[in-house]
């Protein structure tokens, strides 16, 4: 928690140009006179609070997805979530440019099409976990194929595109926060309240059964939140890595596995370290700001490494 | 007659595991299901347990067919557990057993005093006092088997139901095991189904005694007219000798033979 509000304040503070924490507080509480004023209200804070509801929303999908699949590999990358978003979203930029604005329910529809097609795909009589990461697998590999042929396609548009592909938070406004906002509340809200729900299914399909939990339902439930979460925050800033992955397994080493604190715990965890990371890229090689996406790749790598290494061992 | 199966065929895909049984299990009795591998016991409890779905015949409990109650109100009355768990969870003893109380709440319901009474109950029959603050993953077979046992008793069902509760436990541990499903039945009136591999633990504890053979009814009735070395001829193709103990009428089956050719 305390962790969360200091990222926020350090990725309003750094940048280009370096503002005071007290300079910081009193825009936020409606100072408009400060000298600051335009950079942090304009430009930092939307920013960050796009960072803020984009580390939210890919935390809560990605745990949500490991209570799921039951498997701590599982994030809305691996499954194809992801890139039926990716695809759809590269689609819009490169073939139809002019649409563009239209980006965020394409990529939105593309993710949620991608599950569904999995889910259908690993359907007989029932879903297990293990066939739905296989048909994810599969899916995610024939859809990035088809952003990579787009991307042959259309070489010359290919600017816009490369961006989205890697995770941007750079030149985010107002706009984006307001588009997200409501994904972000309303996924939120359903995820917190079926927490106790997904602690049940994570017991075993038969187990859950005999809870009286209807656990095929539930797995549609969890999978269709979990899309719209990681659906909302890629469309916003593109396919952006590890962040479902990394940040669920470190709060569940710091908090256990009850979803009930579970989530909220990721979600905070998934702000610090989205904000972190933003300033990080934005400071560290100034004046040329690094996608988060690529900081976070750079992270997220070893750090997935060392999660397989340790599972090993123990 | 708490639970009923009427002519009942069961199937994965075209393989029929079990057809046209049809079988009555008596309330506040215990009944184990004996047979070989294959023959469709667990997949027998399953169907009992409304795991899996019949494809024909009725299963009635409580005199209404098990398809027309709902999941959860079905898991009031009755708790199934079944032999392998798909995941030890990394929660403590008691969280894992307070999750046996989900079915008797409303949606966001939180747990009250009485919820943490019956909890406090199942650990004390389970004897579990030591290690409801132990990780559910960390405990040795025994000790996790009575902890999922613990689980079911917080549903506070009316019947429980058990997919070979003592595979892959040392003989201590299937005794303790035994005597406590013992104890849950005489004390607590509940009525016990369960699938066992071991035919004298069968023998020791069952008022009702069911043989299947591939997928068949072969025999059901008291352990003693059941148990025979003609059973164990026809359905295990094993010889026996068997003692019937003339005070208590126990049996005890020994010097197991595997009958060649």
């Amino acid at each position: 928690m305390i962790l969360a509000l200091l990222s926020v304040v350090i990725s309003l503070g750094f940048g280009a140009v370096s503002v005071d924490v007290r300079s910081i507080l009193s825009i936020l509480f409606g100072n408009a006179s400060s000298d600051y004023y335009s950079i942090i209200w304009n430009i930092r804070l939307p920013r960050t609070l796009v960072a803020v509801f984009v580390g939210i929303n890919l935390a809560l999908s990605g745990a949500l997805l490991q209570g799921v699949m039951r498997n701590p590999m599982a994030d809305p990358h691996i499954i194809g979530v992801s890139s039926g978003a990716g695809l759809f979203g590269t689609a819009m930029l490169l073939v139809f440019p002019a649409f563009s604005h239209l980006l965020v329910p394409v990529a939105f529809i593309g993710a949620l099409a991608s599950a569904l097609l999995i889910y259908m795909l690993a359907w007989d009589k029932g879903v297990s976990p293990m066939r739905i990461i296989l048909a994810g697998v599969a899916a995610s590999a024939f859809l990035n194929s088809g952003v990579s042929a787009l991307y042959t396609f259309y070489s010359d548009r290919i600017q816009g595109a490369v961006s989205f592909m890697v995770g941007n938070l750079s030149a985010k406004s107002w706009g984006h926060v307001e588009i997200i906002i409501p994904y972000s509340i309303i996924g939120v809200i359903l995820a917190l309240l079926s927490a106790q729900r997904m602690n049940v299914l994570l017991l075993g399909d038969a187990e859950s059964k005999s809870l009286g939990l209807n656990a095929e339902g539930y797995r549609l439930w969890f999978i269709a939140i979990s899309a719209l979460l990681a659906a909302s925050a890629i469309s916003i800033v593109g396919l952006l890595g590890f962040v479902g992955l990394i940040v669920p397994h470190a709060a569940r080493l710091i908090v256990g596995n009850d979803y009930r604190i579970l989530l909220p715990a990721s979600a905070l965890l998934g702000v610090a370290v989205l904000c972190l990371s933003d300033t990080i890229g934005r400071v560290a090689f100034a004046p040329i700001e690094l996608p988060v996406g690529i900081i976070m790749g750079v992270i997220g790598a070893p750090f997935f490494l060392y999660l397989l290494r340790k599972k090993r061992t123990t | 007659m708490t639970l009923e199966a009427r002519d009942v065929h069961i199937g994965y895909r075209d393989h029929k595991v079990v057809s046209a049984l049809t079988l009555q299990f008596e309330a506040g009795k215990i009944h184990s299901i004996l047979g070989p591998n294959g023959c469709g016991k667990s997949t027998l409890l399953k169907a009992l347990g409304k795991q899996i779905q019949a494809a024909y015949g009725t299963i009635l409990f409580k005199n209404s067919d098990i398809n027309k109650w709902s999941r959860k109100a079905f898991a009031r009355e009755l708790a199934f557990l079944m032999q392998v768990h798909e995941s030890n969870p990394e929660v403590t003893v008691r969280q894992l057993i307070e999750y046996g109380r989900f079915p008797h709440k409303k949606k966001f319901e939180r747990l009250n005093q009485e919820d943490q009474a019956i909890v406090d109950q199942a650990i004390t029959l389970t004897h579990l006092a030591d290690l409801t603050e132990r990780t559910v993953d960390s405990l040795s077979g025994g000790e996790r088997q009575r902890a999922w046992i613990a689980m079911a008793l917080a549903q506070q069902p009316g019947i429980l139901l058990l997919d070979e509760p003592t595979s892959y436990l040392d003989i201590h541990h299937q005794l303790e095991i035994i005597e406590l499903i013992k104890r849950l039945n005489v004390e607590r009136g509940i009525t016990i189904v369960l699938v066992l591999h071991d035919i004298n633990q069968a023998a020791m504890i069952s008022d009702q005694i069911i043989v299947l053979q591939s997928g068949r009814l072969y025999d059901c009735g008291l352990p003693r007219n059941v148990i025979t070395q003609k059973m164990l001829r026809d359905v295990f193709n094993v010889d026996a000798e068997i003692k019937v103990s003339s005070e208590s009428e126990a049996i005890s089956v020994y010097d197991f033979r595997l009958i060649k050719g």
